[in-house]
C-alpha cells in the first residue's frame, strides 16, 4: 500500500509535482500515466525517499521509505535500466545489492533465472542492450521478494516476447497480493496490464480510477454511419434527420458520418423512416490511447512542430512559383472494424482524388505515399 | 503488515547492518576493473620509482648525509598517491555518474551506512596495499644503499605511517567525491590540493608573502610526506614533524567526511 498526501516538489521556480494525493492498493497492477515531463519519475523518486518532497508526504505500508524496517525486503524498484555501473558484471551487480540488503546470495542466481539473464550473468553490463538492462533492473527489483514493487517504464526497449513476459509478470505479482505500481506512456500496454490508473499531467492528478471507468469517462463512444456515396443528397438528408433527433453528426474525411448521442437502433429507425439506405452502421469504442490523449492534450509539455527545413530549401527560380500545398484531409485515428471492400473495387477511393483525373493509378488511398 | 491480502516472502527476513554494507562494498570495489588498474599502477609506481631511485643513489656514490635510505621511497609514494586520489573519488562519484546510487540507496535507505561502508572498505584496502608496498621498497632500498641504519620508529613511520597517510588522503578524496558527485571535477580538485601549494610557493617571491610561502612549503602534502619519512620538518623547525602529518591528514579527512555525511543525508539523489 502506497499512500501519497499532498505531495509537492519544486525545483527552483519549476514545480515538478503539485499537491498529488493517491493510494496504490495491494492486489492490483496500478498504472501511472502521464506525458513526458509530467512528474512520474519525480513522484517515484519521492516514494523511494531519494528526493525529499517540498511539502506533503508519501508512505509505504504506513512508514516513509527511509524509516521502513527492512526496506529492501518490503520495496523493490526499477527506476532506470541504465542505473548500473557498466564495468560490473550482471551477477556482481546483483550480488552487491543482495549483500547490502542482507539477502542470501543464492537468491541472485534465482532472479537471474527469472529474468532470463543466466547466460550473460558473467558479462559486464556495459555491453547490454536496453532490453537486457531492463531485465537486469527487474531482477534487482525482485531480489528482496518484496510486497511493494515500483517499475518506471519497464517495457522500454523490450522485444515483443519481453513485453508479453513483463505483462504476465506484473499480473502474477499482483495476483500474489503485492502492490504493483507501473509507470508507462504506452497506453495500449497499460490497457492490457493495469487494473487501475493514476494519470498525472504537469505534476497534477488528472484521474485516479479503474481502467474501465477511465475509458468510458474520457471517451465518447460513437457510431459510424455510411450512406451510399453515389447519392450525396441522402447523406445530407440523414445528417438533418439525425441532428433533429438530438444527435451530433460529424463528417469524416472518407465520407462516413460520426454520430454521437444516439443509440444504434435509433439511427437505423431514423434512416429507415427517412428512406435513406445505409452501407455501414457500426459501433465504436474509443481505445485507452484515445481517452488518454483526450485527457492529457492540455497538459503536454513537449509538443513537436513541423520540420519544414525552411533554411535548407534551394531558392526557387523566379519564374517557377512553388506549388501551393495541397490540402490534406487530417487523418482521423481509425480504430474498430471496417467492412472489407467488395471484390474488384475500393469504395473509399472512387469519388476522391479529383486533382489527378489524368492519372489512372490515382485510385487508392495510398496515392499520396506512392508519388 | 496488516493489509488484508498482503504478500509474505518465504525468504527469512533479517535486519541488514553495517557488516552487510561492508561485504557489499567489498564486492563492488573488487568487481570493477578500474580498481585493479589504479591500484596495480600505484604498486608499480611505488616499486619501480622507489627501488629505481635507490638503485641510482647506490650506483652514484652520493653522500646520504646521515639520512636513512627509507626516504628514497618518497617519489614513488607521491606519484602513487595520484592513483589513490583517483580511486577514492571514483569509488563514490562513479555511483552518481552512472545513477547506480539510486539503486544502492533503494536497497539501503541508510545513506550514512553506505558512505561509512565505502570509506571503511576503501581505507583498509589502500592502507594494506600501501603499507606492504612501502615496506618492500624500504627493504630493497636499505639493502642496496649504503646509509645510516634506520631505527624501529623510522621503519614504522616509513611503512604504517605512509600507509595511514596515503589511505587518509584517499578518504579526503572520497569525501570530496561524495560532495562534488562528479568524477572529473573531484579528481581535478584533489590533484590541485596535492600539487598546487608547492607550485604556488615557487612563484611567491614578494617579501610580504613570505609567511604564506613558508606555510605552503611546510604544509603542502608532498612536504608533509617528506617530513613523515625524515621525522623532522623540511624547511624550518616549526613545521610538522614525526607523526604530525598523519594526525593532520586524519583531521582533514574527518572534516571532509563530516561534510559529506551531512550533505548526503540532506540532498536529493
Amino acid at each position: 500500500m502506497i499512500e501519497a498526501v499532498g505531495l509537492t516538489k519544486r525545483y527552483g521556480a519549476k514545480t515538478a509535482v503539485y499537491n498529488l494525493s493517491f493510494q496504490v492498493r495491494p492486489g492490483h497492477v496500478t498504472g501511472f500515466l502521464g506525458p513526458n515531463g509530467s512528474g512520474k519519475s519525480t513522484t517515484m523518486r519521492m516514494i523511494l525517499g531519494l528526493d525529499r518532497p517540498t511539502s506533503g508526504h508519501v508512505t509505504i505500508g504506513g512508514h516513509p521509505f527511509r524509516q521502513l524496517p527492512n526496506a529492501p525486503r518490503q520495496v523493490g524498484a526499477l527506476l532506470d535500466a541504465k542505473a548500473v555501473h557498466g564495468g560490473r558484471s550482471a551477477r556482481s551487480h546483483l550480488l552487491s545489492l543482495a549483500q547490502l540488503a542482507g539477502i542470501p546470495a543464492q537468491r541472485v542466481d534465482e532472479v537471474l533465472g527469472v529474468v532470463g539473464l543466466q547466460d550473460v550473468a558473467k558479462r559486464r553490463s556495459k555491453g547490454f542492450s536496453l532490453g537486457m538492462g531492463q531485465r537486469l533492473g527487474i531482477a534487482a527489483a525482485l531480489l528482496g521478494d518484496p510486497q511493494v514493487l515500483l517499475f518506471d517504464e519497464p517495457v522500454n526497449g523490450l522485444d515483443p516476447e519481453g513485453i508479453l513476459w513483463v505483462r504476465n509478470l506484473m499480473k502474477k505479482l499482483a495476483a500474489e497480493g503485492r502492490t504493483v505500481f507501473v509507470s508507462s506512456h504506452l497506453m495500449s500496454e497499460m490497457a492490457l496490464t493495469a487494473d487501475h490508473l493514476i494519470v498525472i499531467g504537469r505534476g497534477q492528478l488528472l484521474a485516479d480510477m479503474s481502467v474501465k471507468d477511465f475509458i468510458s469517462a474520457n471517451s465518447a463512444d460513437f457510431a459510424r454511419v455510411r450512406t451510399p456515396h453515389t447519392e450525396p443528397q441522402q447523406r445530407e438528408k440523414l445528417t438533418t434527420v439525425l441532428t433533429e433527433a438530438g444527435g451530433q453528426v460529424m463528417p469524416e474525411p472518407d465520407g462516413a458520418l460520426r454520430v454521437t448521442g444516439l443509440p444504434l437502433p435509433r439511427i437505423s429507425d431514423l434512416a429507415h423512416d427517412a428512406d435513406v439506405r445505409l452501407w455501414e452502421l457500426s459501433p465504436h469504442q474509443a481505445s485507452l490511447e484515445e481517452a488518454y490523449m483526450r485527457m492529457t492534450q492540455g497538459a503536454v509539455d513537449y509538443r513537436s512542430t513541423d520540420d519544414r527545413l525552411a533554411h535548407l530549401q534551394p531558392p526557387m527560380p523566379p519564374h517557377q512559383l512553388p506549388q501551393p500545398p495541397q490540402y490534406v484531409v487530417p487523418e482521423v485515428p481509425q480504430q474498430g472494424w471496417y467492412a472489407p471492400p467488395p471484390p474488384g473495387q475500393n469504395p473509399y477511393a472512387a469519388p476522391q482524388n479529383p486533382q489527378h483525373p489524368q492519372n489512372p493509378q490515382a485510385q487508392g488511398p495510398n496515392t499520396e505515399d506512392a508519388r | 503488515m496488516t493489509t488484508p491480502h498482503s504478500y509474505v516472502s518465504p525468504i527469512p527476513v533479517r535486519k541488514a547492518h553495517l557488516g552487510d554494507a561492508l561485504t557489499s562494498e567489498w564486492t563492488k570495489i573488487r568487481s570493477v576493473r578500474s580498481t585493479i588498474w589504479t591500484l596495480g599502477i600505484m604498486v608499480l609506481l611505488m616499486l619501480g620509482i622507489g627501488i629505481g631511485v635507490g638503485a641510482l643513489v647506490a650506483a652514484s656514490d652520493v653522500s646520504t648525509e646521515g639520512e636513512t635510505a627509507l626516504g628514497l621511497g618518497f617519489f614513488g609514494v607521491l606519484l602513487g598517491s595520484i592513483c589513490v586520489i583517483t580511486l577514492g573519488v571514483l569509488t563514490i562519484a562513479s555511483e552518481y555518474g552512472t545513477g547506480m546510487i539510486r539503486t544502492t540507496l533503494t536497497a539501503c535507505p541508510s545513506r550514512a551506512r553506505v558512505l561509512a561502508a565505502k570509506a571503511i572498505v576503501f581505507f583498509l584496502l589502500v592502507f594494506a596495499i600501501t603499507t606492504v608496498t612501502a615496506a618492500l621498497v624500504g627493504l630493497a632500498d636499505v639493502a642496496m644503499v649504503d646509509a645510516a641504519e634506520p631505527t624501529g620508529e623510522e621503519w614504522l613511520r616509513a611503512t604504517v605511517g605512509v600507509g595511514l597517510f596515503v589511505a587518509l588522503l584517499g578518504l579526503v578524496s572520497l569525501g570530496v567525491g561524495a560532495i562534488i558527485r562528479h568524477s572529473a571535477g573531484a579528481i581535478t580538485i584533489m590533484i590541485g590540493v596535492l600539487l598546487l601549494p608547492l607550485v604556488a610557493a615557487m612563484f611567491m617571491f614578494a617579501e610580504s608573502l613570505r609567511s604564506t610561502r613558508e606555510w605552503f612549503l611546510e604544509y603542502a602534502i608532498p612536504s608533509q610526506l617528506i617530513a613523515l619519512y625524515a621525522g623532522k620538518s623540511t624547511v624550518t623547525m616549526s613545521g610538522p614533524a614525526g607523526w604530525d602529518p598523519v594526525w593532520i591528514m586524519a583531521v582533514l579527512a574527518a572534516a571532509v567526511l563530516g561534510g559529506a555525511f551531512a550533505l548526503i543525508n540532506s540532498r536529493d539523489v
